[in-house]
């Protein structure tokens, strides 16, 4: 089971595959859409390579509610609890 | 002692032998759609990948869409049209539940008697007709069936939408699917999830369009309930992008390492990758996802086409033919996937 750390650090990595972002501009209390400017396409394919990585599922009902990277992480970490 | 009933004769193997497109002659831009939905040409194109979309005009029927990429599929086949056994045609926008828009084409054609009917799988109607096409003209039932994948789905689409509307485009493709020494048609690997019956569908059904109608035909001279909620009324396409992106993706990406493995091929033994054109981003990501070597073809046409349903994939390979005609005798991997949702995928032979 990984850490809240370990958990960022992995997201930071998919998001700079899909998107080209600086990882270290992927921090907790950033917005997916407004302060990283992700589109509902490539949260989709963040949402799938994070699955595979720390193997939780998220559900597509699930996926909007998921605002800024410290929801996504908080999830995935409830996921694996 | 009972008597002995015959049974058909099978073929051997079967193959495409032909192929034909019908494009519309309606552009619509990016900017077009643009004076519709709040939204610019680089945000579409960033999004989808389209430019254009080709959309037929109000005098052009579906019918006439299909005999056009019909008649040049039969053409092209090298066959008369005395020599077809059967016509499916796939569609989700011919606008009458019955007859078929298959007996007509076939009449229009000149191919009556033949079997004629019509199939609903939407993006996926293209190969569900291929899958039966191969199977009926092995078991010997049909020489030459003649398959069709026709939309005009600009009839079913409301241009204010943003969830689909403007990614979709008219237009005709078809194949012929005949009796062959060698095998052009591997295994069809398809199938059904309808648990997402609604991720992509029509707004309502006809029934209740239904009880409007009858409500403004007792209604008395003057009142003008239809005029002012037509267009709510009329039954138009809506999806959930997320979802069916996600499902395109990675479900579809594992059905065609499938279609792959029971064809018993390579990814590296393709010339072509002809996936249904629904968006550029399921194309791209696909293409990554099934690690395609640079050597494989990929069709594109989506961004001068715009999304077809059914007929993305046989106006695709039509396309793909003329541009590129040294594809002829090569591996094309086709697949088509959308409301039901349902999926179809085969490795063909091209002609």
């Amino acid at each position: 089971m990984a850490s809240n750390e370990e958990i960022l650090a992995g997201l930071a990595e998919i998001v700079n595959e899909e998107t080209g972002l600086d990882e270290a501009d992927v921090q907790l209390d950033k917005s997916f859409t407004e302060d990283l400017d992700i589109d509902s396409i490539s949260m989709m394919t963040i949402v799938v390579n994070a699955e595979e990585k720390f193997d939780v599922k998220i559900p597509d009902e699930e996926v909007k509610n998921l605002k800024t990277v410290g929801d996504a992480v908080s999830f995935i970490v409830s996921a694996q609890g | 002692m009972s008597a002995v009933l015959n049974q058909l004769t099978p073929n051997a193997h079967s193959r495409i032998l032909g192929t034909g497109s019908y494009r519309p002659d309606v552009v619509v831009t990016n900017e077009d759609v643009c004076q519709w939905i709040d939204s610019s040409d680089e945000w579409i194109q960033q999004r989808t990948g389209i430019v254009t979309r080709h959309r037929a005009d109000e005098n052009t029927s579906l019918l006439d869409m299909c005999e056009n990429a019909g008649r040049s599929a039969i053409s092209d086949a090298g066959l008369e049209p005395d020599q077809i056994g059967a016509v499916i045609v796939a569609t989700v926008t011919f606008p009458h539940a019955t007859p078929s828009a298959a007996a007509a084409v076939a009449d229009r054609l000149g191919l009556t008697p033949a079997p004629a009917y019509d199939i609903s799988a939407a993006c996926a109607g293209y190969c569900y007709a291929v899958a039966q096409a191969d199977a009926l003209v092995r078991a010997g039932l049909a020489q030459n069936v003649l398959v069709i994948g026709a939309e005009k789905l600009s009839d079913y689409i409301d241009n204010h939408e943003r969830t689909i509307s403007f990614l979709l485009g008219d237009g005709a493709g078809a194949v012929v699917v005949g009796a062959s020494d060698t095998p052009g048609i591997s295994p069809s690997v398809w199938g059904s999830d309808g648990g997402k019956w609604s991720a992509i569908g029509m707004t309502h059904s006809q029934l209740e369009l239904r009880d409007v109608v009858l409500d403004a035909e007792q209604a008395t001279a003057g009142d003008s309930v239809m005029a002012s909620s037509e267009a709510k009324l009329w039954p138009t396409l809506r999806q959930d992008g997320q979802t069916v992106f996600r499902w395109a993706v990675w479900e579809m990406a594992k059905m065609a390492r499938k279609a792959l493995e029971d064809a018993g091929i390579q990814a590296s033994d393709l010339a072509a990758f002809l996936p249904h054109q629904a968006n550029m981003r399921i194309i791209d990501e696909m293409v990554k996802q099934l690690k395609l070597p640079e050597s494989v073809l990929v069709a594109r046409d989506i961004a001068e086409n715009g999304n077809t349903s059914s007929a993305s994939i046989p106006m695709a390979m039509d396309r793909l033919r003329r541009e590129h005609p040294e594809v002829s005798g090569g591996l094309a991997l086709q697949i088509g996937f959308g409301a039901g949702l349902v999926f179809g995928a085969q490795v063909v032979l091209l002609p």
